[in-house]
């Protein structure tokens, strides 16, 4: 009785694993807020990227900040394939990156292991 | 805290349960206090040194996420928890699960830290090269700034020993200067008045004064500062693959997990605390730094290696594309040949033949005249002085020298025959694709002087290993199908395409790829074209004048062996990144089954600690892997 109990709550575990990790949850999204003629947009880093997505208009300089309040090792850097840019985000500092935004499209970026990955979309 | 500090705290901490693990079963020895000092210990581990993996675990869950913390957390806090509630039952329990796989993975971090940042130490080591501070002429006085104030056209003063602050032209003066920081040539190089200096260069012997041309972000090395900078965090493609592994590695292994303990518990009626252990085992074993770490670090060290010895490669898309590489085709001029012409034969007496030839060509500043002026000067024959100069366009020079008439110049020159042995000569020369001038005085031709773009040095030889190593080798140029044919045999090309217009040349690349994959040499100026039809370009600069846009790989030094050096350098690199891979992988796909007891009837099993001390060296042993790269054979 007792391992069949067992059985179960395991089955119950799996299953809400599949859900959690492979089911389709919405991402955080947000808009640049502008202001004269920058735009600038606040990432926190903590077991992710939050807000997942950021949302830049083409062509007006723009900053991304970094704000890391995660300890693990696998935030220690943060590394934009696209841009050339790899660097180090110290915890609990505001690390600002300049993006440049004279191309639209989608950009991935990712923490120095590539685990966790974020998105910037320039439009 | 550190994760040095951590881990410090963590073995000092774990020390004493490791000593009655070993001491235990020999002598009967136990730790005062047995369970609850095993529980205190465990505690103060958990709490200080494994709770930044918790957090971490904790926070990435909620983006529905799941990483390497997920596994380490899930499986200590699952021995630990499960420890606290057999002891309350008075059941065995294994506190030093926990806390000797929090130990041994910030070991394997500390390691990690260590290895890493020897594997991105290029950039550093390069933006440690750049001057501080340059002796500028302003005003009439030398006054020493800081190199951010230097501009273009500032004229700066160099005394031997010192560091040569930016990109310029010597202006006075003349020097051996040691630029193997920034080409990777091994020789120290003279210059002279008119010659590039490469900013970061040391001057060796003479002092000199030149004139800035490149300063701060246009300059020579922070150009290849930015462009190694690209590459060490680019992608290979083959990465693609390990992505969508990675995202759904982590949740995957917490369900097999948990179905290794339900088959243990449940089906084959293990007890409780076995069939967790295998459990936790599991979860230790898979963690996927390894697989993380793979790319990332032989890309920054074969790039870096590559930029110490002058070879730039842009990312990992041009590793990967010079991995199948069917023919190498080169352009001719400036890249197989020299580029201007060099003397190869002179026919009559020697001395004499140059003394007349340099002193008439001396003003002159057309290739061959140069070529000419050069060899007397490398034979230390000294020009004499002419009056009543004289140029014949298209045919030549003639002038007055020691009261005779005397020319340098082609057939159309002259009004006279040449005599049968001369003519022979020149037919002979002249079948070798040669440029003949005839050398002559007081209406008598006195010799031959032969000219050709001769081959570099190394040509031949980097030839030679490209087609051992099964390459096709075929050159492109708009000279004429004689000349080329002469210089293809010199240097043992396999195939000459001639006359080939300007433009055309990345069309002969296009038709070339229908039989495999092209790389195509050229200087990167004027054969931007071709350079990217090619599937890989190798952009081969001189000094200061690198074109860093047209090349997937650009070549500092202009020597053609580089073009073999490279292509080795990518295919190791590329070739470790694929080992690296498939270590992680099998480490992986190995590791789960024997942790799971899987080959418990064979006697095989894996306890969570010494998973726990596996899976820090693997990433420990990727990343040597990696630095294995600085010490391979190219060449």
């Amino acid at each position: 009785m007792e391992k069949l109990l067992v059985a179960i709550g395991a089955a119950l575990v799996v299953g809400s694993i599949v859900w959690w990790f492979f089911g389709k949850h919405t991402t955080t999204e947000k808009e640049a807020d502008m202001s004269n003629d920058m735009q600038e947009v606040t990432v926190t880093v903590s077991g992710g990227y939050t807000p997942n997505t950021v949302v830049l208009r083409q062509g007006v300089p723009a900053k991304i900040v970094f704000e890391r309040k995660d300890p693990s090792g696998c935030f220690n850097e943060v590394v934009f394939p696209d841009f050339g840019v790899h660097e180090e985000l110290p915890v609990g500092d505001k690390h600002p990156i300049a993006i440049d935004t004279s191309k639209p499209g989608e950009y991935t970026y990712a923490c120095g292991m590539n685990m966790f990955h974020g998105k910037v979309v320039i439009k | 805290m550190s994760v040095k500090a951590r881990f410090i705290i963590a073995a000092v901490l774990s020390a004493p349960m490791l000593a009655e693990m070993i001491l235990g079963p020999l002598t009967g020895w136990k730790l005062p206090g047995h369970t609850w000092t095993m529980l205190g210990l465990t505690t103060v581990i958990m709490i200080v040194c494994g709770a930044p993996f918790i957090h971490t675990a904790w926070a990435a869950f909620r983006n529905h996420h799941a990483n390497m913390d997920t596994l380490i957390a899930i499986g200590t806090s699952t021995a630990y928890l499960y420890s606290i509630y057999a002891m309350m039952n008075h059941q065995p329990v294994f506190f030093e699960v926990a806390a000797f796989v929090i130990t041994f993975i910030l070991l394997g971090q500390v390691f990690e830290e260590m290895t890493k940042g020897r594997a991105s130490s290029a950039i550093e080591k390069l933006l440690g090269l750049q001057a501080r501070d340059a002796e500028v002429l302003r005003d009439g006085e030398v006054v020493l700034v800081p190199i951010n104030e230097v501009t273009v056209g500032d004229i700066i003063r160099v005394r031997p020993g010192q560091k040569i602050a930016v990109d310029g032209v010597i202006t006075e003066g003349s020097s051996t200067i040691d630029e193997a920081m920034v080409t990777g040539e091994s020789m120290p190089v003279t210059k002279k008045v008119g010659d590039a200096v490469i900013g970061s260069t040391i001057n060796k012997t003479g002092a000199f004064t030149f004139k800035a041309t490149k300063v701060g972000e246009a300059a020579l090395l922070a150009q290849i500062i930015e462009m190694v900078k690209n590459a060490q965090v680019s992608r290979a493609p083959i990465q693609k693959i390990v992505d969508t592994i990675s995202n759904v590695f982590v949740p995957v292994v917490l369900i097999i997990a948990i179905i290794t303990f339900v088959a243990w518990y449940v089906f084959l009626g293990a007890d409780a605390s076995q069939a967790l252990m295998y459990g936790v085992a599991v979860l230790i074993i898979a963690c996927p730094c390894a697989l993380g770490l793979a790319t990332p670090t032989a890309l920054m060290v074969g790039t870096g290696r590559g930029a110490r010895m002058g070879i730039l490669v842009k990312n990992g898309e041009v590793l990967e594309a010079a991995n199948n590489i069917k023919t190498v085709v080169f352009d001719k001029t400036g890249t197989i040949t020299l580029g201007q012409p060099t003397v190869t034969d002179i026919i009559g007496d020697e001395k004499e033949v140059l003394l007349l030839a340099s002193s008439l060509e001396h003003s002159s500043e057309h290739p061959i005249a140069q070529a000419i002026v050069d060899k007397a000067a490398s034979l230390g024959v000294v020009p004499q002085k002419i009056t009543r100069f004289k140029a014949v366009e298209g045919k030549g020079v003639t002038a007055d020298i020691a009261g005779t008439r005397a020319f340098v110049g082609n057939v159309k020159l002259l009004d006279v025959q040449l005599s049968g042995d001369l003519a022979a000569e020149m037919q002979r020369l002249q079948n070798e694709a040669k440029t003949v001038v005839i050398v002559g005085r007081a209406g008598w031709v006195i010799g031959l002087i032969a000219v050709q773009d001769v081959p570099k040095k190394t040509s031949s030889e980097a030839i030679a290993i490209l087609k051992k190593r099964g390459l096709s080798t075929v050159m492109v140029t708009g000279d004429n199908q004689r000349v080329a044919e002469a210089i293809a045999a010199q240097v043992g090309i396999d195939e000459v395409i001639a006359e080939v217009l300007p433009g055309d040349k990345a069309n002969r690349v296009t038709s070339l790829q229908q039989s495999g994959n092209v790389a195509f040499v050229g200087d990167g100026i004027n054969d931007a074209p071709a350079l990217a039809a090619a599937d890989l370009g190798i952009a081969m600069g001189s000094g200061t004048d690198i074109a860093i846009e047209s090349g997937g790989i650009v070549l500092v030094k202009n020597d053609i062996m580089d073009v073999v050096r490279a292509l080795s350098l990518s295919q190791k690199t590329f070739g470790r990144i694929k080992l690296n891979l498939f270590w992680a992988f099998i480490y992986n796909t190995l590791g789960i089954p024997v942790a799971a007891g899987l080959f418990v009837w064979a006697g095989l099993t894996l306890s969570p600690e010494l998973a726990g001390l596996a899976m820090a060296f693997s990433s420990v042993s990727v990343v040597v892997s990696s630095l294995l790269l600085n010490r391979a054979r190219l060449a």
